[in-house]
């Protein structure tokens, strides 16, 4: 029912869209999965997102004076053709300029690799985290304001380097999230030079852990990455390592980062560090404090405003709102040299592109792009002492 | 010198883990085997039954423990494990009468059990939900080693440790000691007697006026004392949440096929060969080995005759031969 009476919402939502279109409007699609595994994000999502587009509306600076509306498209998080299929309708049938999304990692590359290649359009993700993606041929068009895990193994390879440890055992939950970000930091330590003596997989709720630490005990190591979950298969191997005494020290993902794990294993967790994603920006306060009716601080809202921010500016750098001709300046926008841009400067942003100044937009999440252009990810190092979390620096 | 290093680092890593585990399964197993014998159904709830067993000692251990009572250095949990049988037995003879006496009035076939017996398993799974919650509880208290890996190193002047956690002694010591009674009671007394009798020829055991409702009764007891057992023992060692004990099923059931099916010797040996073959076949010999041979032939891989990826394949391999070669198991149970 309440399914139902959601998909209602959005399609009177789209209708209404479309018949207030006026023709000197820009519209911008979010593609977000409004109903299926992630319904409970995506809405503050979306309210992020049109936040950053009444803003610019406010400002009425946009390419002289455009007004920007919002589209509202399902990706069901995890159905491929049905968020093709909407894609398809958010470029043909309502003809948006730029596409926010998709969520998911999974239908964000069917809606990449079906729909906008084939059409040109610019997508920029908030929240597919997928290094798969980061190879994915795009033409320039798709980027994310969410890093990528083959980020956080790089992240995760210089906590590591910085304290001097060369030699590591690496155990992973037997998923695409383990694997995913296994596989990155491996690459990424070995090709810093370090040493990963074993890579192997852990299955989550099992019975017994003893073979897994025997097998990593053998192989040897200083300390112990371990890429699960704080209440899965992850404490389990801590458990079984520090009860044989393989090993007395551990390397925390953020999967593994939360208070309940240092509580559950005692003081014999201290010393052990790791990394979850985190900023000290001043962007995100601001969003949090502007945001009006929703909560600013739920998960990839902040991405979800600095994504359609950064489609905005982009089209104002390039004084189009086609997609072809804008694709080519988001990394500008994005990245220095130029003013830094908070959330709630949009106007000002606006401005200076249009008086030919340059910016450098910071937003809520910290944004730089990096690489194939996705966010370069904000971490916060942090170190367990005491029995508590604690903070080391931002990385 | 060096051969003592290799033995206890095979110790520490191989063969208390496995005894450990071994002795959990084993007491599991035996409580699946009396079951068939007896009923002669696999009982798919014995999983949850061991979870439920464990849930009331821990309740009680909490109680004990607010209260301030301990047996220091041994877990408080040892005290309250027999309050938590007595729970047990009263869930398992509740859902007999509620459950399997309506269909064993029906001389139901054993398939049919089956089901009904998962059934139980997901009421159970919920109630001990309801009342304890899906999340890890810690009950253990007390000393937690009998020995720790540094301590031993110290101690000899060896380069390997080997840690005993005070769980893994008691695993083995409670383990031992079920065991003995269990068979004293099936080889000496007149009910074990007459139990035996019942699960080799129900007809003949009947005729020569052995009463049945008791059989049953005692063989339910019997299993929930043993579910409690291991299920404690199992969170007292690792540690209690739910949703493992559902997990533990499998390898409970590999053991008692592996042994036989009926045949409580059989379980103990079937826990004893899933567990050291889990452990033993997964394990990485590089250090092992490295303490054997001269230097020259130190060996470069980590010596690992299967990725640990495989652990619960090893168990179903042996399983899956077993069945194929010896469908009785290894001590001539019932054919499954």
């Amino acid at each position: 029912m309440k399914k139902l009476l959601l998909a209602t919402a959005a399609t009177v939502a789209l209708a209404g869209g479309a018949f207030a279109d006026g023709h000197s409007g820009v519209k911008l699609g979010i593609i977000f999965g409004f109903t299926g595994p992630i319904e409970s994000l995506t809405p503050p999502m979306a309210a992020g997102a049109e936040q950053a587009m009444a803003e610019v509306t406010a400002s009425g600076k946009l390419l002289g004076g455009k007004a920007v509306s919002s589209v509202r498209a399902d990706s069901t998080c995890v159905d491929s053709a049905a968020a093709t299929a909407a894609a398809e309708r958010l470029i043909t049938s309502d003809k948006v300029s730029g596409i926010i999304g998709a969520d998911c990692s999974g239908v964000t590359t069917a809606v990449l690799t079906n729909v906008a290649l084939a059409n040109g359009m610019v997508m920029i993700s908030p929240s597919a985290t997928s290094p798969a993606l980061s190879t994915v041929e795009d033409n320039g068009l798709f980027f994310r304001t969410a890093p990528s895990d083959a980020r956080q193994g790089t992240v995760m390879t210089s906590v590591i380097m910085d304290r001097g440890i060369k030699e590591v055992a690496l155990t992973y939950t037997n998923n695409d999230y383990g694997k995913g970000l296994a596989d990155a930091f491996q690459s990424a330590f070995e090709a810093a030079g370090g040493k990963v003596t074993i890579s192997t997989a852990h299955e989550d709720g099992k019975a017994d852990y003893s073979a897994e630490v025997g097998a990593l005990a053998a192989a040897g190591g200083e300390v112990l990455v371990v890429a699960g979950y704080l209440d899965q298969g992850g404490k389990g191997i801590i458990e079984g390592s520090l009860d044989s005494g393989a090993f007395d020290t551990f390397v925390l993902p953020d999967g593994m980062v939360g208070d309940s794990l240092p509580v559950a294993i005692g003081s014999d967790l201290n010393g052990s560090f790791g990394q979850v994603p985190g900023t000290d920006s001043p962007g995100a306060a601001k969003l949090i404090e502007a945001a009006d009716g929703y909560d600013g601080s739920a998960p990839f809202v902040a991405e979800s405003y600095d994504a359609a921010a950064l489609i905005m500016l982009a089209m104002q750098a390039a004084g189009s709102d086609k997609p072809a001709d804008y694709k080519g300046k988001v990394f500008d926008v994005a990245n220095a040299p130029g003013e830094k841009i908070y959330p709630g400067d949009l106007g000002k942003a606006l401005e200076i592109l249009a008086a030919g100044g340059e910016i450098d937009y910071v937003g809520a999440s910290n944004v730089e792009l990096v690489g194939a252009g996705e966010s370069a990810g904000n971490y916060r190092e942090i170190e367990i002492s005491g029995g508590k979390l604690t903070t080391v620096k931002y990385r | 010198m060096e051969i003592l290093n290799a033995f206890v680092l095979l110790s520490n890593f191989v063969l208390i883990p496995a005894i450990s585990y071994g002795s959990q399964l084993a007491l599991g197993a035996l409580g699946v085997t009396i079951i068939y014998g007896i009923l002669r159904f696999s009982n798919f709830a014995h999983g949850d039954t061991m979870a439920f067993g464990a849930m009331f000692t821990i309740l009680f251990t909490w109680l004990f423990q607010s209260w301030g009572i301990s047996i220091a250095p041994l877990p408080t949990a040892l005290l309250a494990l027999p309050f938590g049988i007595i729970a047990c037995i009263g869930m398992v003879l509740g859902t007999d009468r509620l459950v399997y006496r309506f269909y064993r009035k029906q001389k139901a076939a054993p398939v049919i059990y089956l089901i009904a017996s998962m059934g139980v398993m997901f009421i159970t799974n919920g109630i001990i939900r309801f009342i304890i919650g899906p999340n890890d509880q810690k009950f253990q208290d007390g000393e937690r080693f009998i020995i720790k890996a540094r301590t031993f190193k110290e101690m000899t002047g060896l380069a390997e440790g080997m840690s005993i956690k005070v769980s893994q002694g008691i695993t083995v010591v409670t383990t031992v000691i079920a065991v003995i009674i269990l068979f004293w009671f099936l080889n000496k007394t007149r009910t074990g007697k007459s139990m035996r009798a019942y699960s080799d020829n129900e007809d003949l055991a009947l005729l020569s006026g052995i009463n049945p409702d008791k059989v049953v009764m005692v063989a339910w007891i019997i299993c929930a004392i043993l579910a409690t057992i291991a299920g404690s023992l199992y969170g007292l060692d690792k540690s209690f949440k739910p949703f493992t004990y559902l997990q533990l099923l499998l390898p409970i059931f590999a053991a008692a096929i592996v042994g036989g099916l009926g045949s409580p010797i059989g379980a103990i040996a079937g826990g004893f060969v899933i567990a050291f073959s889990e452990i033993m076949v997964t394990y990485a010999y590089k250090k092992f080995l490295k303490y054997l041979v001269p230097e020259s032939w130190e060996p470069e891989s980590l010596v690992q005759l299967l990725s640990t990826d495989y652990k619960f394949a090893v168990s179903f391999l042996i399983l899956l031969l077993v069945l194929l070669f010896r469908p009785t198991g290894i001590f001539a149970g019932k054919s499954v």
